[in-house]
């Protein structure tokens, strides 16, 4: 009994005995950032989750009968892949800027500093925790809303590239904010006046064709309407842009930030003084 | 090939354990200088501590104790000058001087979401420690007497609790060089000699240890060098017994039947009504006194000889305005 409440308190810990020395620094921050998220998974799983399918039901209950955006595609069809990304993406983002917010508040960041951990094993452990929560959130969102509707998937390795790639980003950009805010009200206000206007301007709802010309221009300035809508094409073979495109803006989004970031904990901004 | 330069002091220590330890400085501190803004908190520090020295850290509040540890651990980067830890830079070697060294910070600072042996073994795991290092980890537990809560999330324990786990935190990854911050801080009279016993066993199986404390009486008693630090700057770095001949001697009070000699005046550091305290440097001096006054014809009453403590010392270098000392 007590094994099994060990194993689900650390589901990880056939990990510990087989990883390589070198990396275990690296491996150990790691574990660490996936053991906090699952420790309250009510609150970093099961809630999100909830949350997505709550949009679900009340969007397709409101507008399944109003509004048709892919020939063959319904309306709850077309919000699961938007659904999905956006609730991956913000908890991809929430996983690495709480952690470092908290840490940084609560003072416990020391017991980080004083390791012989390097810039990039800093960076890879939080960003492949932020990653997994992210994925997971998504990946559970889809299993749920399968219950409900079919949602088919067309090009499978379109939603696992935009899958990574997505969470990769906000897991990125969560440690900047983490890293940049010094309390958690300015995380706050980066999480409602920045993350959120963006993922819910990106065509989560809705195909930007529907927006007059102005708005349509304005959305495509919007780095995430590309993982959303990359994402989406992935699901149903049909988008507002190219795959491709989606591809190499995410991309780029994605190298720009992670430079951004390396270049931020290597200079010790707001870590060391 | 880097030579370290060693006060004499630390040369001795490296001749005790010649065989032991190779000739390199535990810490080697050379013109470190930090400011923030406009503020000077360091003002060109040197210092060199041997390996397997038990060594305190003096000064006031805002003497740049905290600055000079912080700078240690690699927390601040120094405006000049370099830090070495077991020979390894501590802003180009970061790694290696890191995995040599295990700092308790001053603040009771916890993650709440583990268990201490959880804690533990996530500490020793960022250093590259795995499973291998767990009969280290449980001897910590043990040492620090945490065993009953090993299993206890960091939230639950008390504050001397917390304290104690911080130390091991601290341990987890078997150090060369213990820095602890003021480690006594607001823990009671039977936790503190617990804390000591376990340093002192770590100091005699060949960890450096450093230490900044208020209370000097600890530092008396434990370290075998001392530096006060007072404005950014070392004041004074000696043994502890030097520090205490030189700067302390001995205080030699007196109830007399008459006035006190005028030769003896420059001698004098108190005097209320028939009471007088002066200050004497050797057991001599005590008859030298005395003599005095036997020509003077006036008797002596009462006498009280009182040797001077460490707290002397840092009151007579570092001034009245030195701060909080217990």
């Amino acid at each position: 009994m007590m094994k099994v409440l060990m194993q689900w308190l650390n589901p990880f810990y056939w990990l510990d005995d087989i990883v390589p020395a070198r990396w275990r620094g690296m491996y150990t921050l790691f574990k660490k950032e996936l053991m906090r998220f699952w420790r309250v998974a009510f609150q970093t799983i099961a809630s999100p989750i909830l949350t997505a399918l709550l949009y679900l039901l009340i969007f397709s209950h409101v507008l399944e009968a109003h509004v048709k955006v892919y020939d063959q595609v319904s309306y709850t069809a077309f919000l699961v892949p938007g659904l999905m990304m956006m609730s991956l993406l913000q908890n991809a983002f929430a996983n690495s800027s709480s952690s470092l917010i908290q840490s940084k508040v609560m003072g416990n960041i020391v017991f980080l500093l004083l390791t012989p951990l390097n810039t990039l094993e800093f960076f890879c452990a939080f960003l492949a925790a932020s990653m997994i929560r992210g994925l997971m959130v998504g990946l559970s969102i889809y299993l749920v809303a399968l219950c409900f509707v079919d949602v088919p998937t067309v090009h499978p390795w379109w939603i696992i590239t935009f899958a990574v790639l997505g969470s990769a980003l906000l897991g990125t950009f969560g440690i900047i904010a983490g890293i940049w805010a010094d309390k958690f009200d300015q995380m706050a206000a980066f999480q409602n006046f920045v993350i959120m206007p963006l993922t819910f301007l990106s065509g989560v709802f809705y195909s930007i064709h529907s927006l007059p010309p102005f708005w349509q221009a304005v959305s495509q300035l919007n780095p995430f309407f590309y993982m959303i809508d990359g994402f989406r094409y992935g699901f149903f073979g049909q988008g507002d842009v190219s795959p491709w495109l989606s591809l190499s803006v995410v991309a780029t989004f994605m190298l720009a930030l992670a430079w951004g970031c390396l270049k931020m904990i290597k200079s010790g901004y707001k870590l060391r003084g | 090939m880097w030579q370290p330069q060693l006060s004499t002091e630390v040369g001795f220590r490296f001749f005790k354990h010649s065989e032991r330890f190779p000739v390199v400085a535990a810490v080697d501190i050379q013109g470190i200088t930090k400011k923030f803004g406009q503020f000077e908190a360091l003002r060109g520090v040197d210092l060199q501590i041997a390996q397997g020295e038990f060594f305190a850290l003096l000064g006031p509040n805002g003497a740049g104790k905290s600055t000079l540890i912080n700078l240690i651990a690699g927390l601040l980067r120094p405006s000049s000058g370099s830090i070495r830890i077991m020979g390894h830079d501590v802003q180009s070697d970061y790694q290696q001087a890191r995995m040599a060294l295990g700092v308790v910070p001053q603040e009771l600072v916890f993650d709440p979401f583990f268990n201490v042996r959880e804690m533990l073994r996530f500490q020793a795991g960022y250093f590259g420690r795995g499973p291998e290092n767990d009969a280290w980890v449980d001897e910590v537990i043990e040492g620090l007497g945490l065993t009953d809560k090993a299993h206890s999330n960091m939230r639950k324990l008390s504050g001397g609790m917390k304290r104690r786990a911080l130390i091991a935190q601290a341990l987890a990854h078997k150090p060369d060089v213990i820095v602890l911050d003021e480690p006594t801080a607001g823990v009671d009279v039977e936790l503190r000699q617990m804390l000591w016993r376990f340093i002192q066993k770590l100091n005699q199986q060949g960890h450096t240890i450093i230490l900044t404390t208020h209370y000097l009486e600890e530092a008396e008693t434990l370290c075998e060098r001392v530096a006060m630090m007072k404005s950014g700057k070392i004041v004074a770095l000696d043994t502890t017994r030097a520090l205490l001949k030189n700067h302390a001697g001995k205080q030699l009070t007196l109830r007399l039947s008459g006035a006190l000699p005028i030769d003896l005046q420059a001698w004098v550091k108190q005097q209320q009504g028939d009471e007088v305290v002066l200050n004497v440097t050797d057991l001599w001096q005590v008859e030298t006194v005395l003599a005095r006054l036997r020509a003077a014809q006036v008797s002596v009453l009462d006498m009280q000889l009182q040797e001077m403590d460490l707290e002397d010392v840092f009151m007579n270098l570092v001034g009245s305005h030195g701060g909080s000392v217990r």
